[in-house]
């Protein structure tokens, strides 16, 4: 079914009855080629790829409980590519540029919206280091500006320029970067997966895997019974380590909580996406009104989906630094996701040690903005059985092999990255 | 989250920092790469009770094995690391 | 005085006729009483049109009479003030109140914005997600800021909040949220088995519904008895009572979070008063008796003003004296819907008819219909007739399929009591289905907390104050107070029957959730389009998603899903509840953390001097750090540096360096032990001597770097990075206390106790002899490179005193207890005069460091080993040490790693900058050429020239070569010679001289 204005005008003349369902909802078959766990953004972005651009079809998303119920539903919709270590700048910006086209690759609306990303500098130190992530931006071909506190007034008065303990000093700013309606992003994937033929199979919990003589996973047991595959590709972040020790793997992962806040909706206040550099806060601004924002994970391992009060008042006391004009705005709602946080701070796509099993992990808290970039090189290794060179360094080996790529220079400590 | 600290009483949160699972415990000189590997890379990551280091870096600065629930946060019990405490003066 | 008030009854009410209150509306003049809140005050004057809706702009009135109110948000005070979507119905009336409504334009009578109505059918749920896709460009440009615009609802103040909120911390045994009576018999026998109790009323006057509804309890009439009961707990001084105080939410260990609005209830807070405090209240047990909320029933046309809930219209006319109607009808299910009927009449209101869906009503209330001369209709409301002055006729099927005609200007909605259960789901708990009283009621709780009365699904009076008070017994009894309890509060229960009705069918649009615009046909829409999970149909719908965090409209919603998809209502489920139980103000959770109290400042022992000197500063971390001295007459900041290190290197120079970290290592095995944490060895360290050390990571990478001298056999005095200072504390903690519990060694931090200041400059001996006692020898055979010790200095003060140079000058660092610290610089510059002494800041020192190639921030940034840094050599092989073995991975020995390198540019009037990447020359800049880039700068007065530091591929095998440094962001490309780090004195003649 086509969506557009016109088909929505057509429908309105028959009181939106022929609408059908935005993706089938499909009951398990015996067997699949492929096997993608985890009907989040990016199992359903997988899924996507392999049927559109690698001609697999007989693909199955199996999701425990509604698809989008993990972090593709609870994140701040932020997405960037304003990386600055080889394996992650080329990687997101693949990623930008599906962004760039996804509701015309879906037919469907995901309000991808560049508004832009502003990360804010407070000090000499904090400039050259954002000059040096920003040159390695535009030497992979991706837009960046240094901005000074000159720009910065005129384009965001309302910051705290002049009574602030750490005044902001200037900035960098993708311009390119901004926000996408992260549930429309799941449901986008899922209409357009389901057109092509992949099943969604909700309310289906994997258990167990089930292997061969030689140890070879051939297919998954599940809440709805046992079902074949020739691959299993597993994107289940937040619970990576948990469906892998099913096959007797250890990650170097660890489950954080990261909690994220959404104010009442209100008139349009704050123009893009902005990162307070002298504490932990970022915000946007949604569509609907509401101010989107978040700041550090808790900091302990947890499972819980939610998280604490200190942390709530941590990120409100880097909004109130950063944008005094926010005091009387209020705070709607608060939740938590479970983050995979990794060893460096950045994923893991490859196969796993163990044959027919593919590993899609340890996002930390950049899952979102990564959705059809991750979908697309999951895509690729599950069809070729090698890794797209924009992933080639997302290695489970790279431990190992000390070839870690770590942004935040934080070493094997996944609560400071 | 509020933390039973062994010396100082009970505490919130605020107080402490976090370090992680405190069954992995630092190979021997001579184990090899494999094993400093494990222990500095591979975690259970276990959804339930699991031993963990904290410090209690704005009290007495003891680092402490709690044990807690990463499903619903509780604690069960909490004590003082092997050399927390007095010193071991003559020892 | 008191204005026209043409709604306000005479008698009657908590209002204080004595206490007119003037107010405005859009701009228009009104006067309400003290007691009231706005909406109560707008009801009084007469005022039905309140807002316009989300999407279509639809005209809304007053539904609720409480935080649960969908459509009554104005934008209140004005200016810097101004608070959008606040509840009329909470915001309590004060002299000169100033509210305005919101998203419309031009008018709330005249909104342009209506036209969205027109469109209906297109702006169905979600249909923005099939459309505004083409062309791909048009989304930023012209769909996006237009939904924008229209989205929203009310406008935040655009500049900084003047007031203040404070955070505090209370504890006890018992926290009780609302003053209902479950909540006040939960206080009652809590604080008389002696437990320390808070109460927590989101009202300014506690009572809860015995506010609106009455009743008997002990035989007295309720006001009378929760005034005996407050009396009561007035006596009890662990018993505290705190209105305009919502607990929101639950956190872990007995952690709650309350938001008390200390001085909303004023036009602006007294001076030096707060305007709102966040609480957070630590209680052993804590009890929600925060009520129920009725909820209404989707008809069509039900968000028509006029258009009110039945218990609220009770509230109005009971509590505030206010009619919301003249002539009202009332639309129920369930018994508890009458109530509203007979406060009608006892008010004098006509009564024009009551439509039950229910095929029965009780006898008492069939003859309270004859003797008031209304019809009861066995039926259910099918439209309104009305729109923004309010509702006309209101049309009604009745059971049979006859329909009939009731002409009245209000109608009263029941359709039963949803139970309060966010407090009890927030630890994403869910709540199960009560067939009794057709709504969820809570099914266990966090730990420690139960709920009691409403909260709990019990409706009756006397239940709510049975539940309550043995709540509060059991809540105490856990706490370990065992008091005498007294005697319980009794009351009799109303019987409580319902038949549930959820959704009327019929033409017209049938609101579920009123401020988001979500009608029944959306739900019925999205079941079809597959969004049948409730979180699903939260998200694509947005039902519930708005202000009141669907109070009123969630259970009808997943009702009517039940109905399409032929489930049942538990079968459907509930979404996740989540805190906060009402919006609650960002300024709150910051308290004072704004502006220069964002954070802390910590000033050097130095600070106030260096303040004299006109010394500019410079946050590092918390620290505030002089940076550079400005003299007269310097034009800029690279003046004044350049002649602090000018300075330094021909005379003599001092620089306040306390705030390195400082940590004394004492016992028996602290060599071994530092052995252990440093890549080089220090167990072999000389008494009085000091060595640079170097400590990695468990991962093999650098971690922090300083020196550390050995004062004594069994005594270090170990100095890390500012930035590190903590940290590194905590790291060689968890190596004592964890790794190596079997050393003698113990640690201790003293970096707030040591001022330290290096001195370095060829005269450094000069001016330190005037300091120091004659009698310490400061020759270089007496205190040679690297020497380390306690000093007398003149006077008799204990000093340490170490050879070290950061600089490259013959340089000492001295330490004296910090309470000297602001003494001792004032001693070196009048020691210093006849020597020139200069004081210098952390550009010169950064200035010095970099001719010396020494390393620093930039260039440990937690991904160099230390052959990354030059310093590879260090790692001993003859001992384990942190980080030893994963250093040693293929990845980090790679001959291609990017190491410290120098780099000056090859024209010497070019600037170098910071960021700059470097490219091999006469190729295209990309990724697969991008070699390195520049870590650290500086103008160096030695050289006369710009020059820096750099982590570059292969850097120390490729002195001498020319390279770009290819700066796109800045538009800079120039060429640079990669050279010795060491720009200054490559040998260390000067610093051993």
């Amino acid at each position: 079914m086509k969506y557009s204005i016109f088909s929505l005008a057509r429908a309105a003349l028959s009181g939106h009855k022929n609408w059908k369902p935005t993706w089938r909802d499909a009951a398990p078959k015996d067997r699949y080629d492929v096997i993608i766990i985890g009907g989040g953004g990016h199992g359903l972005a997988t899924a996507w790829f392999l049927a559109s651009e690698f001609g697999i079809r007989n693909v199955a998303v199996l999701e425990k409980g509604w698809i989008g119920s993990g972090n593709a539903g609870r994140n701040t919709t932020i997405i960037r590519s304003n990386y600055g270590l080889p394996g992650n700048t080329g990687f997101y910006e693949l990623s930008m540029k599906l962004w760039e086209k996804m509701e015309q690759d879906l037919n469907y609306n995901a309000m991808v919206s560049q508004r832009g990303v502003l990360n804010l500098y407070h000090s000499d130190a904090q400039r050259d280091a954002f000059a040096r992530r920003g040159n390695t931006m535009r030497i992979n071909g991706i837009d960046a500006e240094l901005l000074d506190q000159a720009a910065l007034r005129k384009m965001l008065p309302f910051l705290n320029f002049d009574h602030a303990r750490f005044p902001v000093q200037g900035g960098l700013l993708q311009r390119r970067g901004g926000t996408a309606r992260h549930d429309a992003v799941v449901w986008g994937y899922a209409h357009a997966a389901s057109e092509l033929g992949v099943d969604i199979i909700q309310n289906c919990e994997v258990t167990g895997f089930t292997r061969d003589a030689n140890g070879t996973v051939t297919g998954v047991e599940t809440s709805r019974g046992k079902i074949g595959a020739g691959k299993v590709g597993m994107a289940v972040a937040g619970s990576s380590s948990r469906v892998a020790a099913m096959a007797g793997l250890r990650l170097p992962i660890e489950s954080h909580v990261l909690q994220a806040f959404v104010s009442e909706a209100i008139k349009p206040l704050i123009p893009g996406v902005m990162t307070f550099g002298a504490g932990h806060f970022y915000v946007s601004q949604s569509d609907k009104g509401g101010l989107v924002f978040g700041g550090d994970i808790d900091g302990y391992n947890s499972y819980a989906q939610r998280g604490n009060l200190p942390v709530m008042e941590d990120v409100c006391e880097g909004g109130m630094a950063l944008i005094p004009m926010i005091g009387r705005v209020r705070l709607l709602r608060q939740w938590g996701g479970i983050m995979d946080m990794s060893m460096d701070g950045s994923p893991i796509i490859d196969k796993s040690p163990v044959d027919g099993l593919y590993i899609n992990a340890g996002w930390c808290y950049g899952g979102f903005k990564a959705t059809p970039g991750s979908g697309f090189v999951f895509a690729h290794l599950l069809a070729r059985d090698e890794s797209h060179k924009e992933a080639a360094l997302f290695r489970l080996d790279r431990f190992q092999r000390g070839a870690m790529i770590d942004e935040k220079g934080q070493g094997a400590q996944p609560n400071l990255h | 989250m509020r933390i039973v600290c062994p010396f100082c009483g009970e505490r919130e949160l605020g107080e402490f920092t976090y370090l992680g699972d405190a069954k992995p415990q630092r190979p021997a000189a001579d184990a090899g790469e494999e094993a400093v590997y494990d222990y500095v890379y591979l975690r259970d990551n276990i959804a339930g009770v699991m031993n963990e280091h904290w410090y209690h870096g704005a009290g007495c600065r003891a680092w402490l094995k709690v044990t807690r629930n990463t499903l619903t946060h509780e604690i069960s019990a909490v004590e003082p690391a092997a050399g927390a405490g007095a010193a071991k003066v003559g020892a | 005085m008191r204005g026209d008030q043409a709604n306000r009854l005479n008698n009657g009410g908590l209002i204080d006729r004595s206490a007119p209150l003037n107010f405005r509306f859009d701009g228009k003049t009104f006067f309400g009483f003290k007691g009231d809140t706005l909406a109560s005050a707008l009801v009084a004057n007469g005022v039905k049109l309140v807002g316009r809706s989300f999407k279509y702009h639809r005209p809304r009135g007053i539904l609720t009479a409480g935080s649960e109110e969908p459509n009554a948000l104005v934008e209140l005070r004005s200016g810097a003030r101004r608070e959008p979507n606040t509840r009329a119905t909470t915001a309590e009336l004060y002299d000169g109140l100033d509210a305005a409504s919101q998203n419309r334009w031009p008018s709330l009578n005249f909104d342009i914005m209506s036209v969205n109505q027109l469109f209906a059918p297109i702006f169905v749920a979600g249909f923005y997600y099939k459309t505004f896709m083409w062309p791909a460009k048009f989304w930023e440009a012209i769909y996006e800021p237009a939904i924008r615009r229209a989205a929203g609802l009310g406008r935040a103040a655009q500049v900084p909040d003047p007031d203040h909120y404070d955070k505090a911390w209370a504890h006890c045994d018992v926290v009780i949220a609302g003053s209902g009576p479950a909540g006040l018999a939960a206080a009652l026998a809590a604080g008389r088995s002696g437990a320390r109790v808070i109460l927590c009323e989101e009202d300014f006057v506690p009572g809860g519904r015995l506010l609106a509804d009455g009743g008997t309890i002990d035989g007295l009439p309720a006001a009378e008895w929760v005034a005996r009961t407050l009396a009561e707990l007035a006596t009890m001084p662990d018993v505290r009572i705190m209105t305009r105080t919502t607990l929101f939410g639950v956190y872990d260990g007995g952690t709650y979070g309350a938001i008390e609005r200390v001085n909303d209830h004023l036009p602006v807070p007294p001076e030096h008063q707060v305007r709102q405090r966040l609480w957070r209240i630590v209680a052993k047990r804590s009890i929600v008796a925060a009520g129920s909320i009725e909820r209404p029933i989707v008809f069509a046309g039900n968000d028509t003003p006029g258009v009110m809930m039945a218990s609220a219209m009770r509230s109005y006319i009971n509590r505030y004296a206010a009619t919301p109607a003249r002539r009202i009808a009332l639309f129920t299910n369930n018994e508890d819907g009458w109530r509203t009927v007979e406060t009608a009449i006892a008010a004098g209101l006509q009564v024009a008819a009551v439509i039950d869906a229910r095929p029965d009503v009780s006898p008492a209330h069939r003859s309270l219909a004859s003797k008031g001369g209304f019809p009861v209709l066995h039926g259910s409301v099918a439209g309104v007739d009305g729109g923004k002055t309010g509702v006309r006729k209101i049309s009604v099927s009745l059971a049979g399929g006859a329909r009939a005609e009731v002409e009245a200007d209000g109608l009263a909605v029941s359709g039963g009591w949803n139970p309060t259960v966010g407090l009890t789901s927030y630890h994403r708990g869910r709540p199960k289905w009560s067939d009794d009283i057709a709504a969820f009621v809570p099914d266990g709780a966090p730990p420690g907390m139960v709920a009691a009365g409403a909260a709990n699904g019990a409706f009756g009076l006397g239940a709510c104050l049975r539940e309550g008070f043995e709540a509060g017994t059991a809540a105490a009894r856990d706490a370990g107070r065992t008091g005498s309890t007294g005697s319980m509060p009794v009351a009799d229960d109303a019987a409580f029957s319902l038949t549930p009705l959820w959704h009327v069918a019929g033409k017209g649009k049938a609101f579920v959730d009123q401020q988001h615009d979500v009608t029944a046909s959306d739900v019925e829409l999205a079941q079809r389009e597959g969004f049948e999970s409730v979180e699903h149909l939260k998200r694509y719908t947005t039902l519930g998603m708005a202000t009141d965090q669907g109070k009123t409209s969630n259970v009808a919603g997943l009702a009517i899903m039940a109905a399409v998809t032929g489930k049942s209502i538990p079968e459907t489920g509930t979404t996740i509840y989540r805190p906060p139980y009402v919006p609650v103000a960002i300024g709150a959770f910051a308290g004072h953390h704004r502006d220069q109290n964002f954070h802390a400042t910590r000033l050097t022992p130095s600070h106030h001097w260096a303040a004299e000197q006109g010394a500019i500063f410079v946050d590092t971390g918390l620290w505030k750090r002089a940076q550079w001295y400005p003299r007269a007459g310097e034009k800029d900041w690279l003046e004044s540096v350049t002649r602090e290190v000018k300075a330094v290197r021909s005379g003599v120079g001092f620089c306040d360096v306390s705030t390195l970290g400082k940590i004394d290592v004492h016992g028996a095995d602290a060599g071994a032990f530092l052995d252990r944490v440093y890549i080089n060895a220090f167990s072999s360290l000389a008494v009085r001597k000091a060595r640079y050390g170097l400590m990695l990571r468990e991962d093999g990478l650098v971690y922090d770097d300083g020196t550390t001298s050995r004062l004594a056999e069994d005594h270090y005095f170990l100095t890390t990075t500012t930035a590190k200072a903590g940290l590194v504390m905590q790291h060689l903690e968890f190596c004592r206390q964890v790794l190596f519990p079997g050393l003698d060694v113990q640690l201790t931090s003293v970096s707030d106790q040591w001022a330290q200041f290096s001195i370095a400059g060829p005269k450094t001996r000069d001016l330190l002899k005037e300091i120091v006692d004659p009698a310490e020898d400061l020759s270089n055979e007496g205190f040679p490179f690297m020497g380390a010790r306690e000093v007398k200095l003149r006077g008799g003060l204990t000093a340490r005193l170490f050879r070290i140079s950061f600089s490259g000058e013959m340089a000492f660092e001295i330490s004296v207890p910090a309470r000297y610290g602001e003494a001792m610089a004032r001693n070196l510059m009048i020691a210093g005069k006849p020597f020139g002494v200069t004081p210098y800041g952390t550009e010169a020192l950064g200035v010095m460091r970099i001719e010396k190639g020494h390393v620093a921030g930039p260039e440990l940034n937690g991904t160099t080993t230390a052959a990354d840094l030059g310093l590879g050599k260090m790692m001993s092989t003859k001992k384990d040490f942190i980080g030893r073995v994963m250093a040693g991975r293929e990845a980090l020995v790679a001959p291609n790693r990017q190491v410290v390198v120098g780099i000056k540019p090859t024209d010497k009037a070019r600037r170098l900058r910071s960021g700059a990447h470097v490219i091999p020359k006469g190729e295209v800049p990309g990724p697969d050429n991008d070699q390195g880039y520049v870590t650290s700068v500086c103008f160096s007065p030695v050289l006369d020239q710009w020059i820096g530091l750099g982590l570059v591929e292969r850097g120390r095998e490729r002195i001498g070569e020319i390279v770009r440094a290819h700066d796109p962001l800045r538009g800079e490309d120039y060429d640079v010679e990669l050279c010795n780090p060491v720009f200054y004195d490559p040998d260390g003649g000067l610093q051993r001289g």
